[in-house]
């Protein structure tokens, strides 16, 4: 077998022998990987990858996640140390959507005090 | 709640690909996420086959990617300038990035990224056809990185829109890669193209060898069955072979033909009333041959993953680390 690429045809592939048949236990654990895009920002998911230690996944996350543009800072994470909601936990999200009362807009004042200035004007006449 | 094997039980070599058995229930539920545009995420409830057909799929995509690498590296060694060369060596890195985004999509349906490789090399598994042809001269390349990437753009594009939420969303991320892909290609085309008479011969003779593998790529014309209709309504396929192989026509023929680069197909042309292309039908039984091993490359391609496979058992088994458990990306 004469290849089109010299680099090919150093691997002496005619004397390699076919490869092992690697089983799903021979594995490296899978990493999910949290990329900070900006110096102070925050850390966000970017994707997983396998890699043998934290040290690797490090490395092989920089290579996979951070080979373009400066990034500052990666988090590697074991994926099976993720314990998360399953996806479609409505009995956890169902209730209460009603929130106004958390947020600004739930509290409105300008309605009363302009009665309340009307009332006064009305009083001193 | 899900922390590594969030699919208990699964066995992915024994998929039903029929949806008798499905509960009919959950399929009406399932179809009209769908048909709203949410997203299946992988522990949410999905027909087998729908599984089966997206292992199939995505599994198939990141195969094409390492090959991809194969014939585009045969240059790496000989690129004209060192600018073209740091370009093709960072397109190869993406490539085999993008498989490595692929191969974990492919993963949260339940097959360990190892048994992928392995039904690769058995030949179990397929990848492109396009890449058990050879990289002749430089310009192949080229061509290469213009065209099928052009191609590979027209569907991962439309792929990225498809319902599953990890294969949607590394296609995002690829395509924004591919569109680098496609830019140093067309430079390097461009460059031939305008160049010495020599070098538009050379561009010429690539594009004459690589035009029937082009048209291949997208498959062949669609016969409308039952199963790719419920494909397309399950947002796995996106559209027909013959409709996204349109798309590339009308995008990119004018580009090659503006340069004054010729296509070998005398019957090729645009019908302005109907707005489709028309064509010669590329040899679709040389398409099935290639497939089933007999290409130009197939066993050099394979025969170069096996190597990397075998001379890489030490690697593995020195840095193996037996209390490590297979676990499955998250999302």
């Amino acid at each position: 077998m004469k290849s089109l690429d010299p680099r090919v045809n150093r691997l002496d592939l005619e004397n390699t022998a076919d490869a092992e048949v690697v089983q799903p236990n021979q594995c490296w654990e899978a990493f999910e990987v949290f990329v900070q895009q900006k110096q102070g920002g925050q850390h966000i998911h970017e994707g997983s990858l396998h890699a043998a230690d934290y040290d690797m996944a490090l490395v092989f996350a920089k290579e996979q996640f951070g080979r373009r543009g400066r990034i500052f800072n990666i988090w590697v994470v074991k994926s099976s140390h993720v314990y998360a909601l399953a996806q479609n936990s409505e009995d956890m999200f169902a209730n209460n959507r009603e929130k106004k009362y958390r947020n600004s807009n739930g509290f409105k004042v300008s309605d009363k005090i302009t009665q309340f200035k009307q009332e006064q004007k009305k009083l001193s006449e | 709640m899900y922390g590594s094997g969030y699919i208990p039980g699964l066995d992915y070599t024994k998929l039903n690909n029929s949806i008798a058995q499905e509960d009919p229930q959950k399929l009406a539920e399932f179809e009209a996420k769908i048909e709203n545009g949410d997203k299946i995420e992988p522990h949410d409830w999905m027909p087998q086959q729908y599984r089966k057909q997206l292992i199939r799929l995505i599994e198939q995509h990141a195969h094409s990617e390492i090959m991809g690498a194969l014939p585009e590296g045969t240059w790496i060694t000989r690129a004209p300038t060192l600018k073209r060369k740091l370009a093709l060596i960072a397109k190869v890195q993406d490539e085999i990035g993008h498989a490595q985004l692929l191969y974990a999509a492919a993963e949260t349906l339940g097959k360990p990224r190892e048994a992928m490789i392995n039904d690769l090399l058995s030949g179990k598994s397929k990848y492109s056809n396009v890449f058990n042809y050879p990289a002749e001269t430089w310009a192949d390349i080229t061509v290469i990185g213009f065209l099928i990437d052009a191609a590979a753009i027209v569907n991962q594009l439309l792929n990225s829109k498809g319902s599953y939420g990890p294969y949607s969303r590394a296609l995002k991320r690829i395509c924004a890669e591919e569109s680098f892909h496609l830019k140093q290609g067309y430079e390097g085309f461009v460059y031939l193209a305008t160049g010495s008479p020599k070098q538009r011969k050379m561009l010429q003779d690539a594009v004459n060898r690589w035009w029937p593998p082009i048209m291949h790529f997208f498959g062949p014309p669609n016969k409308t069955s039952v199963h790719s209709e419920k494909l397309m309504k399950w947002k796995v396929k996106m559209a027909s072979n013959d409709e996204m192989r349109n798309r590339f026509l009308d995008q990119y023929v004018p580009k090659v033909w503006e340069l004054g680069i010729t296509l070998p197909d005398p019957n090729l042309r645009k019908n302005e009333e109907t707005g489709r292309w028309e064509y010669t039908e590329p040899d679709w039984e040389e398409f099935f041959r290639v497939i089933k091993g007999d290409g130009p490359c197939n066993k050099e391609r394979i025969a170069v993953r096996q190597w990397a496979v075998e001379k890489g058992r030490w690697v593995r088994q020195a840095l193996f680390n037996p209390s490590a458990k297979y676990s499955l990306p998250v999302a």
